[in-house]
Formats: C-alpha cells, sequence, structure tokens
C-alpha cells in the first residue's frame, strides 16, 4: 500500500507542478514539505484507515482551497520567481541569472551593508565609494586575430630594425674597392707553441704549488702569455689603429721637427730686410686673424688686444723710435746725401708719431736687433699649430698639413681617381725611393709631390675639358662632312652622338646596353680560338625584334620620290640663290663678350665675301661623281706578241682588243639630292670593333673615352701604379672557409666610423 | 795614346746574389709605346677569347647513390667533406678531394627530405618520409659497432625541411607548422603556424641568427624571429617558391627560387615588391644557395642546369649543364666560394668550379698578375662589340634553347598586348605595372 500512496503521492506532485506553471519555487517547497507531511500523516495511518481513491480526490479539492484562501490573505500577487524550465549547467539556487533580469544585483546593494559594519577600514570604505562613483567599463579584450596581428607588427618592426643596423657595413661593402675574403683572417706567422699544445697538467706538488702561486697573483703560466691585463690593453687597441695611431705620431714627430728647423734655419739668416719683411707678413696676418677673431671669440680677442697694448706701452717706453738711438744719429747724418737713409728717417718719424698717439693699434715690434729676433723665433716656436703637440685628431680636412696619405682619401669618383692616378703613382714612386731618407727630406719630398698632385689635378681638369671641346668639334665636322669616314681609331663613336637625335633609337640603345650583360646562349660550343671567329656577328636578340622604326623611313623615301619631280639639280643650283639669313651655330664656344662675337661674325663675313661656296660645292661634288665612275683601263702590253721598241706603238687592233671598260658601278645614293655628298666609303672593318652606344655607367662620351685612353698595362705605368690598377675586386684565399658575417664586423665598422668623424 | 773603350760598371747590372731581382730597366717615355689603346685592346680580345677557351667548369662526379640526390649539406669546418641524402633514405658521407665515398648509412625509409650539418661539425641531422629527426655522428662508427643514430625524434607529420643555428644547439624544421628545436629535449620549444599550410623549406638567416625564412605551399614565404611568439610577416606571390637562402654577408638580403622559373631577391624590411628578379631558367627553379662571399647565388632548376648570377643582374652570368645530368635538385657552393655542387635526379653528385675558366691551385706571382691584368682589360673593352659578343657566348642544349625562345615569344606577345591594351584605353585606365610587382600578390601583415 505504501508504494501505492507514494505513487499517488508522485502524481500529485506532477499534477501540482504541471497544472499551476506559475507557481514559484519557494511555494513548492512549501508543497514539498506538505506532502511530506502529508506522507509522514499517511505512514502512520496506514493501518487504522483504508483510505480509498475517491478520498484522496476529496482531499486534493479541499486542499487546493485551502491554498487559495491563504493566498487571497496576502493581498497582493506574490513575485514570480524565475522557474527552471530546462537543464541549465550554471543555474543558481539563489535564483540569480545568468542572463540579469530582473533580480540583477547591483554594488550598491553590497556596498550598503558596508556603510554599518565598523570591522571595514575607512580607506577601502572610500575606494569602494570611488568605484560606485565612477561608471566606466572596462574594454572587451580584442579578438584573437587582431592582437596576433598586432603582435606580428611589433615583432616585425623590432626585427627590421634589428636588421638595419647592417646598412652601414653593407653599403660600406658594395662601395669598398677591394673586398678581401674570409673577413676575419688570422693574423700571419706561427702561433706560441703554448697555445697549440693543450692539456698539460702539472703534477708533481712544486709544480702545483708553483701554479696555484702563479694564478693567485694572475700572472700568465705560461711565459711568453700575455697577462690578462696585458691582453686587455691588446684587445682595446687593434692593430689597425694601433697603425693609424702609430702613423699620426710619427707624422707629428716630423711636422714638428720639420717646424724647429725651420725655426732655427730662419733665425740663422742674417738679412735684416728679410726679417723685416718677415716680420711685416706676420703682423698684416695677425691683423687678418685678429679681426676673424673679435667677430668670433670678443674674450679671447680682449686679451689679445691687451697684450698689445702693453706691447705698445713697452715699445714707446723704450723711446725706440725717438730718432735717439745710434742708429738714427747715424741716419741722420747720412740723410743728407742719400735718398734710402731718408726714407728710413721718414720711416722712423712715421712710427713715432704713431706710437706717440693714444691709439689702439695692434703693433708687434719690428726692430732689428738679435735679441728681439731671437725672440720672434722662440715666438714661431711657440705658434706651432696645436695639433703638431696633439697628434690624435689627424682628420681635419680644413687643415691643409694634414691632408697626407695616412688620412686615408676617402674613395673618389672612379673616374676622377683613373684620371689622377698616374699623378698618385708618380707621388707613390716618389715616396718610395724617399724612404731611406731622413724625416725632414722626407715631409719636404711629401709637400712637393703633393703640390705636384695638385697641379696634376688642376691640369687634368683643364684636360678633362679639353677633349671634350675637341671631341665636339669632330663631332661638328662630321656631322657637315656626312661622315667622311675615316675616323680609324677604335673608340671614336660619332654615333653616340648622332644616335641621341633619335629618341626611339636610344630607348633601344639603352635596352640594348641593359642587355649587354645577358650571356648569348647558343647552340654551338667553342672549343678553339677558331670557333671564336665564327661566332655571328649580330647579337641574336635584333632579328627577333621586329624593325618597329621602318615606316617612318619608307614615308619619307615615298615623299621624296614625289619631291624628285620638281627638283632638277642643275635647275636649283643655277639659278640665282635667295639670301636666307641664317643665324651661325657657334660651332666653338668662348667666353669673350658679345661683342667680341659681333665683330667676329662681321669678320668672317668680310672675309668670306668674295667665295663662291655653291659652285666649290657644285665642283666637289662632281669630283667625287667622276672618282666613283667606271674607267676604262688600258692593259695593252707593247711589244708582246709583236715588235717593241722605241717609237712603235701597238697596233690599233689589240689596244681596242685590250681595253677593258669596268663595270658600272651602284647608282649614288646622293644622285637626287641635289645639296648633299653621301660618302660610301665607311670603313666597316674598323666599325665592327666601335662601341655603338655609350655604355650604362658613363655619362658622355668623353668621360668614356677618357676611360679608354688610359693604359693599365707595364709598358705605361710603374709597377705600383699597375698592381693598384689591375686589384682585383674580390679576393678569396684558396682553401679557406669563409664564414657569414659576425657581429664583429658590425663593431669593427662602427669603430671606423667614429675614427672617420 | 789614348784608346777609347766603352766600358761599363757591372755594379749596374749583376745582381749581388741570385736571390735579387733583376734590375729591369724602363723608359716610360710615351713615344717609344705607341698605339697603347690597340695594343691593349688585343690584348683584351685575345684574353676573352682564351677565357672562352679554357672555360671547363665540369670537375667531377660522383656516383654511388642508389636513387635521386635529394639534399645536400656542406661540412661547416671541413671544406672535403660533403653529405648527401637520397631518395632511397640513404645518406652519404663524400671526400670531396679523393671523390669517394667515405660512409654510408641508411638513415630513413623513404626519402632524405632534409639534412643539416651542427655548426661545430660534430655530427649532423636528418629528416626523411618516416617522420623522425634523426642525430648522427658525424665520425663512422668502428669497427663492429652498429651505426646508429645519436638520437631519434619522432614527429606528427612528415618534415620537409631542416636548418640548425649558426651558433647555438637549436634547429628548425618544417612540416605542416614551423618548429624550433632544442638539441637537448624531444618537443618543439616552439612552434610556429600562420592559417593551414604546409611548408616546404626552413632557413636560418646566418648573419641575424635568430630570424627564420620559410615557404609554404599557399605561395608564400614566411618570416620569423625565433625570440617571439608570433610570425612576423607573410609574402604571397604568384606561384610557389621552393626554397630560399639569405645571404651570408648582407643581413636583410634572400633570394627565393621560385616554381615560375624565376628567382626573386627580396629585402625583408620591405616585403612588398623584390629587389631584383631574376630570369633565365625555363622551368621551375628548385633550389638556391649564396656564395660565401654573398656576391652572388647559384641556382638549379628543374630544366637540367644550374645557373650562376650575380646577386644584383637580373641575368644570369653563367650556365652549366651535362648531357647526362637530369632535373638538379639540390644544388650548393662550397665554403670557400671556388666550387658549386649539384646532385641531380640521375643519382650522381656534380663538382663544378665556381669560375669557369679559373685556373685552380697555387698561382705564381706572375701568373697572378697576369690573370689580374687580363681581368681587368676584359672589363675595361666589355662594351666593344667583339668582346661583348665572345664574352657571353654559351653553348645551351637544344632543348633548352628552343624552350627559352619560345618563352622570349611569349613574353614579347604578352607585352605586346599590354601596350596595345593601355594604348586603346583611356588614358590613365591602365596602370604600367613593373616587372617586379607583377608577382607579388600580397603582403599579409
Amino acid at each position: 500500500m505504501a508504494k501505492v500512496s507514494k505513487k499517488n503521492s508522485h502524481k500529485k506532485k506532477l499534477m501540482v507542478s504541471c497544472g499551476d506553471p506559475a507557481i514559484s519555487e519557494g511555494d513548492q517547497q512549501l508543497l514539498y514539505e506538505d506532502e511530506e507531511e502529508e506522507q509522514g500523516g499517511m505512514d502512520r495511518a496506514e493501518e487504522e484507515t483504508m483510505s480509498s481513491e475517491e478520498d484522496e480526490g476529496e482531499d486534493e479539492r479541499k486542499r487546493q482551497k485551502l491554498l487559495e484562501g491563504i493566498r487571497s490573505l496576502g493581498g497582493k500577487r506574490k513575485k514570480a520567481l524565475g522557474e527552471r524550465s530546462e537543464a541549465a549547467g550554471q543555474m543558481s539556487e539563489f535564483s540569480v541569472n545568468p542572463d540579469g533580469g530582473p533580480g540583477k544585483v547591483q554594488l550598491s546593494d553590497l556596498i550598503g551593508s558596508l556603510e554599518k559594519t565598523p570591522a571595514v577600514p575607512a580607506k577601502s570604505k572610500k575606494q569602494l565609494k570611488n568605484l560606485q562613483r565612477s561608471k566606466k567599463t572596462i574594454e572587451s579584450p580584442l579578438s584573437k586575430q587582431e592582437t596576433e596581428r598586432i603582435q606580428r607588427h611589433t615583432a616585425f618592426q623590432k626585427a627590421a630594425s634589428e636588421v638595419s643596423r647592417w646598412d652601414g657595413v653593407i653599403t660600406q661593402n658594395q662601395r669598398a674597392e677591394q673586398l678581401l675574403f674570409p673577413l676575419n683572417r688570422d693574423p700571419a706567422g706561427p702561433r706560441p707553441v703554448e697555445r697549440l699544445v693543450v692539456g698539460w697538467k702539472a703534477r708533481t706538488p712544486l709544480e702545483q704549488e708553483i701554479f696555484a702561486l702563479l694564478s693567485a697573483n694572475k700572472q700568465p703560466l705560461i711565459d711568453p702569455i700575455l697577462t690578462p691585463a696585458e691582453e686587455a690593453s691588446v684587445k682595446a687597441m687593434s692593430l689597425e689603429e694601433a697603425k693609424i695611431r702609430r702613423a699620426e705620431l710619427q707624422k707629428a714627430r716630423a711636422l714638428q721637427s720639420y717646424y724647429e728647423a725651420k725655426a732655427r734655419r730662419e733665425r740663422k739668416i742674417k738679412s735684416k730686410k728679410y726679417h723685416k719683411v718677415q716680420n711685416k707678413a706676420k703682423r698684416k696676418e695677425f691683423l687678418k686673424h685678429f679681426e676673424e677673431m673679435v667677430r668670433m671669440d670678443p674674450a679671447v680677442a680682449l686679451q689679445e688686444l691687451n697684450k698689445m697694448e702693453l706691447a705698445r706701452m713697452q715699445e714707446r717706453m723704450t723711446l725706440k723710435h725717438q730718432n735717439s738711438s745710434k742708429w738714427a744719429k747715424s741716419k741722420a747724418i747720412m740723410a743728407k746725401y742719400d735718398e734710402e737713409a731718408r726714407k728710413a728717417m721718414q720711416q722712423q718719424l712715421e712710427m713715432n708719431k704713431e706710437l706717440t698717439q693714444r691709439l689702439i693699434t695692434p703693433l708687434n715690434d719690428d726692430d732689428d736687433e738679435e735679441e728681439e729676433k731671437e725672440e720672434a723665433a722662440a715666438d714661431e716656436a711657440d705658434m706651432l699649430p696645436d695639433f703638431v703637440n696633439n697628434a690624435v685628431d689627424g682628420r681635419d680636412a680644413s687643415n691643409p698639413w694634414m691632408k697626407g696619405k695616412l688620412s686615408a682619401e676617402p674613395a673618389q669618383q672612379q673616374l676622377s681617381d683613373a684620371l689622377t692616378e698616374a699623378a698618385q703613382a708618380s707621388v707613390s714612386e716618389e715616396e718610395e725611393c724617399q724612404a731611406g731618407e731622413t724625416e725632414e727630406e722626407a715631409l719636404l719630398g711629401e709637400f712637393n709631390s703633393r703640390r705636384k698632385l695638385h697641379q696634376a689635378q688642376e691640369s687634368d681638369a683643364a684636360g678633362g675639358v679639353l677633349p671634350e671641346e675637341v671631341t665636339e668639334d669632330r663631332a661638328a665636322a662630321v656631322e657637315s662632312e656626312a661622315s667622311d669616314s675615316d675616323d680609324s681609331c677604335l673608340l671614336e663613336s660619332p654615333s653616340i652622338s648622332r644616335g641621341r637625335e633619335n629618341v626611339l633609337k636610344e630607348t633601344k640603345a639603352t635596352d640594348h646596353s641593359e642587355r649587354s650583360a645577358l650571356m648569348e646562349e647558343r647552340l654551338m660550343r667553342i672549343r678553339t680560338v677558331e670557333d671564336l671567329e665564327l661566332l655571328p656577328h649580330e647579337p641574336s636578340d635584333e632579328p627577333s625584334q621586329p624593325p618597329t622604326t621602318k615606316a617612318p623611313p619608307s614615308e619619307e623615301k615615298h615623299l621624296s620620290k614625289r619631291k624628285k619631280k620638281g627638283i632638277e639639280l642643275k635647275e636649283v643650283l643655277t639659278k640665282e640663290t635667295k639670301l636666307i639669313k641664317v643665324p651661325f651655330t657657334p660651332t666653338v664656344t668662348d667666353s669673350e663678350d658679345p661683342e667680341a662675337k659681333i665683330d667676329q661674325r662681321g669678320l668672317i663675313k668680310e672675309a668670306f665675301a668674295g667665295d663662291d661656296v655653291i659652285s666649290d660645292f657644285l665642283k666637289d661634288k662632281r669630283r667625287k661623281e667622276d672618282e666613283g665612275k667606271s674607267k676604262v683601263i688600258d692593259l695593252t702590253l707593247p711589244g708582246w706578241g709583236d715588235w717593241g721598241g722605241v717609237g712603235l706603238k701597238p697596233p690599233k687592233r689589240k689596244r681596242r682588243r685590250f681595253r677593258v671598260k669596268s663595270a658600272p658601278p651602284p647608282p649614288r645614293k646622293d644622285q637626287h639630292l641635289p645639296s648633299v655628298i653621301i660618302s660610301e666609303k665607311r670603313n666597316t672593318s674598323v666599325s665592327l670593333h666601335q662601341v655603338h652606344s655609350l655604355p650604362f655607367p658613363f655619362e658622355n662620351h668623353a668621360q668614356f673615352e677618357s676611360c679608354i685612353r688610359s693604359p693599365l698595362g707595364r709598358a705605361w705605368n710603374t709597377e705600383r701604379t699597375v698592381k693598384k690598377v689591375t686589384k682585383p675586386r674580390v679576393v678569396t684565399q684558396l682553401g679557406a672557409i669563409i664564414d657569414p658575417m659576425a657581429e664583429e664586423e658590425l663593431l669593427k665598422s662602427n669603430k671606423k666610423v667614429v675614427a672617420s668623424s | 795614346m789614348k784608346v777609347k773603350v766603352l766600358s761599363r760598371n757591372p755594379d749596374d747590372y749583376v745582381r749581388e746574389t741570385k736571390h735579387d731581382i733583376q734590375r729591369v730597366p724602363r723608359n716610360y717615355d710615351p713615344s717609344l709605346h705607341p698605339f697603347e689603346v690597340s695594343r691593349e685592346y688585343t690584348r683584351a680580345l685575345n684574353a676573352t677569347k682564351l677565357e672562352r677557351v679554357f672555360a671547363k667548369p665540369f670537375l667531377a662526379s660522383l656516383d654511388g647513390h642508389r636513387d635521386g640526390v635529394n639534399c645536400l649539406a656542406k661540412h661547416p669546418r671541413s671544406l672535403s667533406t660533403l653529405l648527401s641524402g637520397s631518395c632511397d633514405g640513404e645518406v652519404k658521407v663524400w671526400n670531396l678531394t679523393k671523390h669517394e665515398c667515405v660512409r654510408t648509412l641508411q638513415a630513413h625509409e623513404g626519402f632524405v627530405r632534409g639534412m643539416v650539418v651542427r655548426y661545430c661539425g660534430s655530427s649532423f641531422f636528418t629528416i626523411g618520409d618516416d617522420k623522425t629527426i634523426k642525430h648522427w655522428k658525424m665520425e663512422a662508427p668502428g669497427y663492429g659497432e652498429e651505426e646508429e643514430p645519436l638520437n631519434t625524434i619522432l614527429g606528427k607529420a612528415v618534415f620537409t625541411g631542416l636548418d640548425h643555428h649558426q651558433k647555438s644547439a637549436v634547429f628548425a624544421t618544417c612540416s605542416h607548422q614551423v618548429d624550433i628545436w632544442d638539441e637537448q629535449r624531444s618537443t618543439p620549444i616552439r612552434s610556429f603556424t600562420w592559417g593551414v599550410d604546409s611548408f616546404s623549406s626552413v632557413r636560418f638567416n646566418p648573419v641575424e641568427t635568430e630570424l627564420l625564412g620559410s615557404c609554404a605551399s599557399d605561395r608564400s614565404i614566411v618570416l620569423y624571429d625565433m625570440r617571439e611568439s608570433t610570425p612576423l610577416k607573410k609574402v604571397i606571390m604568384t606561384m610557389r617558391t621552393n626554397t630560399i637562402s639569405w645571404n651570408p654577408m648582407e643581413a636583410y638580403y634572400f633570394t627565393c627560387a621560385n616554381e615560375d622559373y624565376n628567382l626573386y631577391t627580396y629585402d625583408m624590411r620591405y616585403l612588398e615588391n623584390p629587389v631584383k628578379v631574376h630570369v633565365d631558367h625555363v622551368s621551375a627553379v628548385l633550389d638556391v644557395d649564396y656564395s660565401p662571399t654573398g656576391r652572388e647565388f647559384v641556382s638549379a632548376s628543374f630544366d637540367k642546369t644550374i645557373r650562376i648570377f650575380p646577386k644584383d643582374s637580373a641575368s644570369s652570368r653563367e650556365v652549366y649543364h651535362t648531357k647526362r645530368m637530369q632535373h638538379v635538385i639540390c644544388v650548393k657552393w662550397s665554403a670557400d666560394s671556388k666550387y658549386v655542387l649539384s646532385g641531380s635526379d640521375e643519382m650522381n653528385i656534380r663538382l663544378w668550379k665556381a669560375n669557369a675558366a679559373e685556373k685552380l691551385g697555387v698561382l705564381s706571382p706572375r701568373e697572378k698578375q697576369a690573370i689580374h691584368y687580363s681581368q681587368k682589360l676584359k672589363e675595361k673593352f666589355q662594351h666593344h662589340p667583339q668582346i661583348k659578343r665572345i664574352a657571353r657566348h654559351r653553348h645551351l642544349p637544344k632543348v633548352i634553347h628552343h624552350q627559352r625562345n619560345e618563352l622570349r615569344v611569349m613574353k614579347e606577345a604578352r607585352r605586346r598586348k599590354e601596350m596595345n591594351v593601355s594604348k586603346h584605353s583611356k588614358p590613365g585606365s591602365v596602370p604600367v605595372v613593373s616587372e617586379k610587382e607583377k608577382h607579388v600578390v600580397s603582403v599579409v601583415k
């Protein structure tokens, strides 16, 4: 029975829950309690009452009524609470829905109670209040893709900047005249045995003791190896740096000695005039310098001024110029007769006047006395430029003394280099032969050579202009003569200048030069030198390209044909010519003033007033035509098959028989062109070897020609120059492994940059 | 009586010892040495001719593999050692001076996909189709010892590319992702993915050693930094890239061998356009390797040729081929920059000179000088048509020659069409796209 009742109760429960869906959870709980009670009651009453199904139905109804009654007591309906209608994982039992809803808990709800609790510190209360006041919400995090993109971007920026460190090294290597690989070559020469032998150990107690002592004092364990301190110092200054430094010091020393020698020499000179002039020059120089100093550095200038004032005061005090000295007296006696002496006196007086006037003028002693001279010499020694003593900063561009070899002139432009190379070569040669001489002489030699170099450069600069003019002239001549084509030189390329005119042609030419690096890949194999001769002469690309520029010439042809009818050569040229004034095109550009030009023009006009140019031209043309005409060649041999001798002529029959007429030449191209002579004698055998368009790195043909003209061989250059000129661009060592570039190169280049700046 | 006699001081012309250099009196008077340009031109012409006559680049062929050679690895410390892996999983170690195989080991089942020697040269890594990475000792095992790897790592997918870090015990592999491995661990310390691709090769930058580049089957080249958690950048090209190679002297340049017959040199900072497009091959380029001087690189192609390109030239300076050489799969430039090694389909490894006409061995100083002089002469007169014609001539097999001509025609036709299109459309509506821009689809950041 119990089972049955249980079942029933279940049913009831179901009914309740199904029947009233709006029923709240709280009520449900209540219901459960009721049911439990009921169940308990029923269990207890199990034996006594045999309850029937009808009874139950009645009970049910009563209960419903009761419940309704209770509900109606409250007046208003209770709030409907959220109901669990489907399985949700995060359903809270405190009726807080994940989707907010009416039961959303505000922060203020929670904090409200905090106000009253004394246990919470005031500070946190304040913080909480602040938190409550601020309405800001934190932004939702970016999506994964976006964050990754940002990360990638930053990472790439980092990597790119890191890689860009190598910019300097890379450009340096690209510009370098010669690259030596492997980059970090071991210094030549044998390595110490101690480095090669490893794994040796101290075994005996004595040895151990000694080594302990040595290591405690940081002494080198093996004799020739350096102490750590020494090694550090060696590392601090690399070989090249040390070399540079040494060279600088040497140079400074040489300069100093040179100055000293010069000063000594000058001091020994007895000529008073020399010293006078010298002093004057110095004063002038100083004045100039002083003006500059006033502008640049007023404080120092003031000091100098004071010094000068002091000197002047001393000068005034000495009464040197008062005409009271021995010298002055003697001069006064001589002044009557001697112009010179009078002049000297005058000067002296002027000087006196100047001195006695209260004027601030820089005045050095221009006395001729011995002590003074000595002083001057000493001054001179003092006035040695600072760098002589410093000798550290050797790269001062403004300083003419420091422009020597050691400061390693930056790589000039290659072409200008090529121009000056000869000069440099001579310099270097001189240097070489002077190596054995004294420092002073070496220095003098260096100065000489530098001067020479300057001269050479200047002359080169002049020379650079000259050939251009010449070639221009030549080009003009070529154009006027319509290419007489006897230019046998390999390099002359008149077509360069001509090619410029035609844009299409030019673009094609550049194309061609671009392609010059291409290999010409063919089916033919080369095995011998003879094979090379068989290579096709024209580049293979040209036939494949359709002749795009053909059309206009054909059109021109048509035109000329049409025109041909109208023009009759003889008529045109024998008619009286109309004078058309065309300004003369200057063949040679002269830098003279325009008036002179006009004058010259007039002069030329005058000079050629009587010339009949046209008839000359016609004669010329006729001669050319006649030359080309077929000639009759007489091949008769007097005395052949006949009697011969003085006065005997071969018979007429034979003469006729052996007279041969050569084939007529092809018609001349200028046949129908009245005012043109076209020469067809171009030497094709030479043109095969000529360059027809300006190759890429060159900007004008003068440049190219000068490059070709300078020979490289040892018949024309000194040994040293040849070596320098034929230096290969990349040098690798046989059997040496070339490692990739390492960080150290970066440091090295940085050091170089620092040193040069 | 006075007798006049010619007399010379022997000091002027006799050497003190026989080890002294002979004194050569010279007169540099230019009138004594006329026609300098013509004479030098003739010399240059002769030098060029001789260069072509002496251009015999092929040195040796190393045979012994029983399947196509799939990968090569050079030894970082020894010039005479070369490793090669073939398609049957065999790895051979060669002695190049003797032209003989020193050691053979069956490393994998299936292809040996990649091989790299550790930077110290004491051991090497191989990857294969059996999804394993194996670490081998460089020395051959002693007598009676088994040929066994030091370490074997079993991966999840087939590895397709392998490279080792320049200085530390880290290597990288690629399969469906790029993994960075520590030699001591059996799981990758880092793996990079970016979309779903399969990668074909991965290479460490030899200068900036933490950077890597890889090429994927989605036609992209992806750059990585080993220290970062994400890849850096990706450039997608019109066709698939097979291999990339970093310039060992210029940190930010790399060259990639592409399926579209071209090679592209990129500056890694500006991936939008390649710095140079290297054309000349007539089939897919399979491998590329830089010369250790960083001035040239060699490429191997499916068209059975090897070409050498100067790094900043669009066309090759040299093409190598032999009758029996089939598709060249891998190529390496030797560490002293004098030789080129190629492994091809028909099981042979070939040794070539990097400069075809170079005389090998130790040269006497005079020889050296003469070579330098003639080199400079050739350079000086390189623009003269005769010299250019001879210097440029190369023999090509018929097939390749025809293919090249065909490609030229196609290219010309395409160009003509483009020109016509732009000519007959509104000015400005058809943009002019340069050759460099044509091959890059997009750069993904």
